[in-house]
């Protein structure tokens, strides 16, 4: 076998999601590609979680259908999943609370004979899962040196026993290819900002990107950034555009409900021309709707937030490479261009496990930004012909730096004359042009597939991963605008000449693309919508675009 | 530098009589005092909310962040503690600070941000025409409470030392001198820094008579004494007549956030070698 699909599933507080990982890191040990999806409700304890984990010799980045293995820790990862499980499937779980058939190991037993706690039942688990994949115990004891550093010589001893418990049944091949970092969506986009040179992260904690902050506070132990959780997300926006205008570049990250409440301080990013960067992790709405599950219904909200016009960047990356590629890279157009940039993830991408190529991940290169000379005669609004002042923060010698919410002068002074306002909102406007032009120098319209391919399925964000696949198996060509403010219209125009027939994947009612391609003089022929929170899995996607597209 | 004007060729917006005016002079006179000291004038910025008091910022020709209503303060903390070395003034209103704002008031005294904060108090909305704010008097009859408010004001100073504050006084703007002597001391202070100014709002709500009458000078009274400052900020309710005291009510010596900040500065500034050790960690 050369790929296969893992579910691992328990109660809330079992962590699922470390024994997902460890399971991902045994793929990734012998040469897979992985990809893992964590579903879990709002719950600290006692629901149920699971993740699907899966591993093939190429990129990937969604979960199919059904899976090679259950490995069942509660009742329900049996009985929930049953749609999962084909004739083949082998199902790995715990004798004591678990009625099943296939490999059952007497968790609790050898949990007490080894005097371990209730938490090792995953050791003890992923031991009998690695001899029932015929993964080697040596390859299993690397991962667990590396992944499970508490109390590894007790973890490593429960899992031998699962190990010795059970026999091989199905046997994933090892392959002879390159291991890579396995990491989640959220430590991607970090990893981006730190590399476009991210000084300071604020935050205040919501799912999907609370897991962002608590990377990146992990870094701050170590590495020089500045990492700060205020008392609300009002306050989050105000100290990042304090921060930016005392010389840091800053990011925020939240979900829709925290950006609900930054968009005042993001429309004076847009009055003030202080560059901020938000990541804005989507999980279904409205209002607190599913904390914990996905969907791309912010997108046009991203796209207008704020009151007033002003330039702004929206970008969204759909996996591990892009969201470290473009996550540097709108820090570093949004210091250019002097524009509040956002980052839109989803749940799928932010929480979603990859194997990290590097190098693919290249960040497309852009120019410093515009720096202002120090002295009396500087303002900081000047008005220029690509309607960017050149920035400057205090401390600088003799030089008074002014921003302000209000319609100002050059000097950054309020003022109410119509002739300045108006000459104020078209130097913002020039600036918006200059944003434009930088993007379409940059690959902002990703494609996949040969231009002679008569389909096209066209996606935006998460949808990416399952979108190559779907695309590869129907030899469709793939077009994804990670750039979505400003939309690089010619760029798509050009992507999607030719008489074939056009199908918009997204994870919203409305078709929140689909609507904005016609804004801009592209049709499609159909498209497929989900919204109940889940991603789409491989194979109902292909069913239906396949469906669309007869 | 030391020949800059402070003062910008902004037009005065503010209405004759206005106790904006005396706070304009105090902070004018006391950034030429720390320029003298040796403080440069690059160094200061002064951050305001919006309402009548925040044109200061287009008044003094010095750095500014003209924030957002209610949104002073957390601006001025992060400037602050992205750069120590500034000396951040934050000049917000009764209502920016008090309604809109509190949070952020009430946090950056709990984190002992070290910048001052001054309220304009003038115990109503100027800029919007009059409406009551958290520290107008019970029964206070504004644009959107013609029959008088229901409601009863808080006492900012006890919120103040309920929070944190390591630095606390209260101003009047018809006493220049002890005004500006209080927001010399409050910069000065290492913390955060609060003074409440009783701000005579000419048009809204003119105080004068009622304040002349009853302010006084605070002497005898020990500023690191904590139990006395909450007796002294209880004794007049911002409600009920009652003597009110003016000058420094509270002086505390804590560790500042900067100085939690400095203290944990990291080694590690390659980008490229964070990143290599990250994802070699997780390969
Ligand atoms: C979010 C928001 N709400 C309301 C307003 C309208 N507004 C402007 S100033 C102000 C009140 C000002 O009162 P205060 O802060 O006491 O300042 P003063 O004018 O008295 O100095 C209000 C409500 C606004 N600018 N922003
Ligand atoms: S309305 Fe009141 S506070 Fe505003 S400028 Fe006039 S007098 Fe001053
Ligand atoms: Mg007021």
């Amino acid at each position: 076998m050369k790929e296969i699909s893992v579910l691992i599933g328990g109660k809330a507080g079992d962590g699922i999601n470390i024994a997902g990982m460890v399971v991902a890191h045994l793929f990734n040990r012998i040469g897979y590609r992985v990809y893992m999806y964590f579903d879990y409700p709002s719950l600290i304890k006692g629901g149920h979680n699971f993740a699907i984990i899966r591993a093939a010799e190429g990129k990937i980045g969604s979960h199919r259908e059904k899976v090679d293995f259950i490995l069942a820790l509660n009742q329900d990862s049996v009985e929930f999943h049953k749609d999962l499980a084909k004739a083949d499937t082998v199902v790995v779980y715990d004798n004591d609370r678990v009625r099943s058939e296939g490999i059952g190991v007497p968790i609790a037993d050898i949990l007490k004979e080894e005097g371990a706690p209730p938490v090792m039942g995953n050791s003890c688990i992923i031991g009998a899962f690695a001899r029932a994949a015929g993964i080697e115990w040596a390859v299993l004891e690397e991962v667990f040196k590396k992944q499970v550093r508490k109390a590894l010589e007790q973890n490593l001893k429960v899992a031998r026993r699962g190990f010795d418990t059970a026999a091989e049944k199905k046997k994933i091949v090892p392959l002879m290819h390159d291991t890579f970092p396995v990491i989640s969506g959220n430590e991607a986009i970090g990893l981006g900002l730190i590399h476009g040179g991210l000084d300071t992260y604020v935050a205040y904690p919501m799912t999907p990107t609370s897991n962002l902050l608590h990377f990146l506070a992990a870094v701050a132990e170590e590495h020089e950034i500045a990492v700060f959780h205020p008392e609300n997300e009002i306050g989050v926006m105000l100290m990042a555009l304090g921060s930016a205008y005392a010389g840091k570049k800053t990011a925020v990250g939240t979900s829709g409900g925290g950006f609900c409440l930054m968009t005042e301080g993001f429309s004076m990013a847009g009055m003030s021309e202080i560059p901020v960067v938000v990541v804005l992790g989507q999980r279904t709405g409205p209002s607190t709707g599913l904390p914990t599950y996905t969907a791309q219904s912010d997108l046009h909200f991203a796209i207008h937030a704020g009151q007033g016009e002003f330039p702004r960047l929206v970008v969204a990356p759909g996996d591990a490479e892009q969201a470290f590629s473009w996550s540097s890279a709108a820090l570093r157009l949004a210091w250019r261009c002097q524009v509040p940039a956002i980052i839109l993830g989803d749940k799928t991408l932010c929480e979603g496990i990859y194997s990290f190529d590097q190098a693919e991940a290249i960040s497309p290169g852009i120019s410093p930004p515009f720096e202002g000379i120090p002295g009396p005669g500087y303002t900081r609004y000047r008005i220029t012909e690509n309607g960017i002042s050149p920035l400057l923060s205090p401390p600088a010698k003799d030089a008074v730096i002014k921003v302000n919410s209000y319609a100002h002068d050059e000097a950054g002074i309020t003022t109410e004359k119509a002739d300045l306002v108006a000459a104020m909102t078209e130097k913002r406007e020039r600036k918006g042009n200059f944003l434009q032009q930088e993007v379409n120098a940059l690959p902002s319209v990703h494609l996949e597939g040969t231009a002679g391919n008569r389909n096209t399925l066209i996606c935006w964000g998460s949808t990416l991963g399952v979108c190559r696949e779907v695309a590869g198996n129907l030899g469709l060509r793939l077009v994804q605008p990670i750039v979505l403010e400003p939309l690089p219209v010619e760029a798509l125009h050009r992507a999607l000449e030719g008489p074939g027939k056009v199908v918009v994947v997204e994870e919203n009612v409305y078709g929140q693309l689909e609507l904005l391609l016609a804004r801009n003089g592209i049709r499609v022929h159909g498209h497929v919508r989900r919204y109940d929170g889940r991603p789409f899995p491989l194979e109902e996607l292909e069913a239906r675009v396949r469906e669309v597209l007869a | 530098m030391s020949g800059r004007n402070l003062i910008t060729d902004a037009k005065n917006t503010w209405c004759p009589g206005c106790g904006n005016f005396t706070l304009q002079f105090s902070l004018k006179n006391t950034i030429t005092a720390l320029g003298k000291e040796g403080t440069p004038l690059d160094d200061i910025v002064i951050v305001t909310g919006i309402g009548c008091h925040a044109k200061m910022a287009d008044y003094l020709n010095i750095n500014s962040f003209y924030s957002i209503h209610g949104r002073a303060i957390p601006a001025a903390a992060a400037i602050k503690m992205a750069n120590p070395d500034l000396t951040v003034i934050c000049c917000a209103g009764d209502g920016d600070a008090y309604a809109e704002g509190l949070d952020h008031l009430i946090f950056a005294a709990k984190r002992n941000s070290d910048i001052t904060v001054i309220i304009h108090d003038n115990r109503v909305y100027g800029l919007t025409t009059g409406q009551y704010t958290p520290t107008s008097p019970m029964g206070f009859k504004g644009k959107s409470t013609p029959g008088g408010t229901r409601e009863e004001p808080f006492n900012p100073m006890e919120i103040m030392l309920a929070s944190g504050a390591t630095f606390l006084a209260r101003g009047y703007t018809r006493k220049m001198g002890l005004l500006q002597q209080s927001i010399l001391e409050g910069i000065r202070h290492k913390g955060f820094a609060f003074i409440d100014v009783l701000q005579i709002c000419a048009s809204y709500f003119n105080r004068s008579e009622y304040y002349d009458r009853l302010v006084y000078e605070l002497t005898d009274h020990d500023p690191s004494d904590f139990d006395a400052a909450c007796g002294k900020a209880r004794e007049w309710d911002y409600n009920r007549e009652a003597p009110i005291a003016l000058g420094t009510f509270y002086r505390a010596a804590r560790d500042t956030m900067e100085d939690r900040i400095r203290v944990e500065r990291k080694r590690e500034k390659n980008r490229d070698s964070t990143i290599r050790r990250i994802l070699l960690e997780k390969s």
